[in-house]
């Protein structure tokens, strides 16, 4: 094998590296916005908003009292869960009995919550990038591979290491909650079917508040893991919403597996795609293999949409 | 005449069998009434007839041309207009303003499209509803509603999907005299009920289907007397 | 329009005959993008509001309208900021229409409204990378072709204007009757004779062709554009849904009026309260969708109980007898 060969093939493992760990903490937005679609069947717009949340009390608490951001996941997940399950409850329920002209008031909605949270940062935090300067933030791990002859050496960031494990448990422990527990099974009946879960005596607006609670935690968790690793500021929520959609259409809309595999496949095809086709245009290919999913795959990559 | 015609069709959902191997025709002129027990595939052979849903295989022909797979807003600019079960009003339009919506089928001038309207209105005997948003309407007038909306595309063949369901006794009257009356004006007519007395009051030939197939086809008492019809409704039949 | 004429006609003189009074600047200024953002509103509601279909998009074609302009001035074509330069920004948006709708009416509700909005975002990007033609984040800039703002004042009334009225004649039309049918029930339109794909897509086409006419005029006006202001996604996109429905959605003038608070509005945020005065923005969103889902106007009517109705004006009755 030729040094050149070697290097590229180094390249590509080291792209493909970085999209999957990447892909970790795609795929714990995903999750949220999952779990919100298959049981509410909104879209939540706000959704990378309330990661941007999760950041400032990440970045808040490291600034203030030096938490650790992993350890700060003790505060940010039920302050998240808190925050979702109040927005819920206090204005997305209250508007499914509005009458209006205009459809889809709800997604609408939480278009204004976005708005609501992101000007709200700005007026308290200031525009400026924001940084929480772990000692480990470029802490990296290296692993030679002899291939061939050559010597490739691929190597590991830390925090997005850490990462990809946190989201991985944290995916674990979702699938466990929603298939072994009471509210779980609940959870899961309320997304199949609304009125009969209704009618079986589960109360589904109390549902739908920890769903949603449960989808802002899941997004928040993966707010205070890049918190590390990313610049924060205000308008960063944007963004993420996007790639929260994408990623839900991708696995199917409500489908929790599928979310997990959504997100894998953005993280990989924005690695690849801004290594072999071009940077600037990275985030137009999340919009394009959007709607070409929507049109062709309207059912998702795993071709099913059910919780 | 035939004026429709379906031959071999058939319908699938997964591993439900819709319809099966479909074979009828509708005479001009005709009432044809299409009974069976709930999930029989009635609706699916309307859905089918409109454009709704494409066979899967078999051919559907309307004035000797074939409309299978064609849009149903292509089906209903031939002269083939239908009404829905689960009624579909445009809420928050007027009684007049829905009607007029369905005349411009066959008009693109605001004042023939009201002329056309008000006749319709008129004919199914909702002109004290006409200025009513269609969201207010009760259920009774919101079936007839969807036959003064069909009316006004200037239909040929009429699809009835069960506008006599949910209607008090007068009203079912009331209704079966409209329904005599839009046939009297030249229409023919291809109905859905599930009331035998009111499917015997209107209609001189009846077909019978069950889990998507035919099982009987002939007069009203040849049809209400077939062992097979009688053993579908499982001896409940109104005879 | 109002039954009574004088409504109209005496609104419409006193601004016609404002910058003879006055010539302040300032009050010219916001009095332009007052009605630039009536165009906006208007073009946005024929399409959300009348036909029902959601656009969280709309920057794509205010956005290509700018560009269009734009890019035609720097070329060396000085026509473009003739009165004509506004119809090709106008008639670029319709362009894009097309294949937007080609490809986003496949989908019906929520998907919709996202697929256009991740089109416009796509077309942000592009606008943002494609250097050689747009000059990416440094945006275009190019001297305006009047120095006074009077001009622009009148050039813009006249399209406030022309939009209106435009949109009044359709919506009295058998496309507005379709249009209207195909927001309250896509399938019972379908059965009663309409295309709802093709009208859908007229409907879109009026929508963008104004839009792209504002973005337009917004580059003829400021003399610059970057992909960051005329592609927003919540400055451009989702402020034309909120017009729309501060004002009214499904009402002639309801997204006019929304439009001026709009302009008043977001300058008292601005001048008094800075960094962050978007905020304001998103409370009031979700304040009219909890408490006023018609918007103004459409409260004023609903209490009046004749809510866009069609047969305005004229007795149903005596003109059908």
């Amino acid at each position: 094998m030729t040094p050149q060969l070697a290097g590229q093939i180094e390249l590509f493992v080291q792209v493909v590296i970085a999209g999957l760990l990447l892909g970790g903490l795609y795929s714990l937005i995903g999750l949220g916005m999952s779990l919100i679609m298959g049981v509410m069947r909104i879209i939540n717009l706000a959704h990378g908003e309330l990661m941007m949340v999760a950041m400032y009390i990440t970045f808040l608490l490291f600034s203030l009292i030096h938490m650790d951001p992993y350890l700060s996941l003790f505060v940010v997940l039920p302050a998240l869960f808190l925050i979702g399950a109040a927005l819920q409850k206090y204005l997305i329920t209250p508007v499914m009995d509005v009458e209006s002209v205009l459809p889809q008031n709800q997604v609408l909605l939480t278009v204004g919550i976005g708005m609501v949270l992101s000007n709200l940062a700005q007026m308290v935090f200031s525009a400026d990038y924001k940084s929480v300067p772990v000692s480990y933030a470029s802490k990296t791990i290296y692993w030679d591979v002899n291939v061939g002859g050559q010597t490739i050496s691929l190597s590991f960031n830390f925090p997005f290491l850490v990462a990809f494990g946190i989201a991985i448990a944290l995916g674990a422990a979702l699938f466990l909650f929603l298939g072994k527990t009471d509210i779980g099974r609940m959870i899961r009946a309320t997304a199949q079917d609304k009125r009969a879960a209704a009618i079986m005596g589960i109360n589904t607006k109390r549902i739908t508040y920890i769903t949603f609670g449960l989808g802002a935690a899941l997004v928040g968790a993966a707010g205070t893991l890049l918190a590390p690793v990313y610049y924060l500021y205000p308008a960063i929520g944007g963004p993420f919403t996007s790639k929260a959609f994408i990623i839900t259409v991708l696995g199917g809309m409500g489908n929790i597996a599928g979310a997990v595999l959504g997100g894998v496949v953005l993280g990989l095809g924005e690695s690849l795609g801004s290594v072999y086709i071009s940077l600037g245009y990275k985030d137009a290919f999340g919009f394009i293999i959007f709607v070409l999913v929507l049109i062709f795959l309207p059912k998702g990559l795993l071709g099913k949409s059910s919780v | 005449m035939k004026l429709l015609e379906l031959s071999g069709v058939s319908k699938r959902f997964g591993g439900l069998q819709a319809v099966g191997d479909m074979t009828f025709s509708v005479e001009k002129g005709e009432i044809l009434g299409l009974i069976g027990p709930n999930g029989a595939g009635k609706t699916t052979i309307f859905n089918l007839i409109n454009g709704y849903y494409a066979p899967d295989v078999g051919d559907i022909k309307f004035n000797g041309e074939p409309i299978q797979g064609l849009k149903p807003f292509r089906v209903c600019r031939k002269g083939l207009a239908r009404t829905f079960q689960v009624v579909k009003p445009l809420g928050r339009l007027s009684v007049l303003e829905n009607v007029m919506v369905s005349a411009f089928s066959r008009t693109n001038h605001l004042p023939e499209a009201r002329q056309i309207a008000s006749e319709a209105i008129s004919f199914t005997g909702m002109d004290a509803w006409r200025d009513s948003l269609a969201k207010s309407l009760p259920l009774g007038m919101r079936k007839r509603l969807e036959m003064a909306r069909a009316l006004a595309t200037k239909p040929e063949l009429l699809l009835l999907d069960e506008n006599f369901a949910g209607l008090n006794p007068s009203e079912v009257e009331r209704t079966i005299e409209i329904v005599k009356k839009i046939h009297e004006s030249g229409v023919t007519i291809l109905i859905i009920e599930h009331n035998m007395r009111v499917i015997m009051a209107i209609s001189r030939r009846l077909l019978a289907i069950n889990y998507g197939m035919k099982i009987a086809e002939g007069s009203p008492q040849e049809v209400a007397n077939d062992p097979k019809v009688i053993e579908a409704y499982l001896g409940v039949a109104h005879v | 329009m109002p039954k009574k004429p004088v409504l109209l006609v005496v609104p419409a003189l006193l601004l016609l005959l404002f910058p003879l009074v006055f010539s302040n600047p300032y009050i010219l200024h916001m009095l332009i993008l007052s009605m630039m953002w009536i165009i906006l509103g208007v073009a946005w509601n024929l399409l959300g509001g009348f036909t029902g279909q959601v656009s969280y998009g709309h920057a794509a074609f205010f956005g290509t309208g700018a560009y269009a302009t734009a890019i035609l001035v720097k070329s060396g074509q000085p026509v473009a900021q003739a009165w004509w330069g506004l119809l090709v920004g106008g008639l670029a948006a319709v362009v894009l229409a097309t294949f937007i709708g080609w490809i986003c009416f496949r989908l019906r509700g929520p998907y919709f409204s996202l697929s256009a909005l991740a089109l416009s975002e796509v077309l942000r990007l592009v606008a943002l990378n494609w250097k050689e033609v747009t000059n990416g984040a440094e945006g275009i800039l190019f001297l305006p072709a009047f120095n006074d703002k009077g001009a622009y004042y009148y050039i813009v009334f006249a399209l406030a204007a022309v939009t209106i009225f435009t949109i009044h004649r359709v919506m009295k039309s058998k496309l507005g009757f379709y249009f209207l049918a195909i927001r309250e029930d896509q399938d019972a339109a379908e059965s009663l004779g309409i295309d709802t794909t093709k009208y859908k897509l007229v409907s879109l086409m009026i929508s963008a062709f104004f839009t792209g006419v504002a973005g337009s005029f917004y580059m003829n006006y400021m003399g610059f554009i970057d992909p960051g202001i005329v592609f927003d996604l919540s400055k451009i996109s989702i402020m034309m849904i909120l017009v729309t429905m501060l004002g009214g959605a499904a009402t002639l003038w309801g997204p006019a009026l929304g439009a001026v608070i709009y302009i008043l509005v977001s300058e008292i945020f601005r001048v008094y309260v800075g960094s962050g005065h978007l905020v304001f923005f998103g409370v009031l969103i979700i304040v009219i969708i909890l408490f006023f889902p018609n918007g103004i106007v459409g409260s004023i009517l609903e209490a009046k109980g004749r809510r866009d109705r069609k047969t305005d004006g004229k007795d149903p009755k005596q003109v059908a007898a």
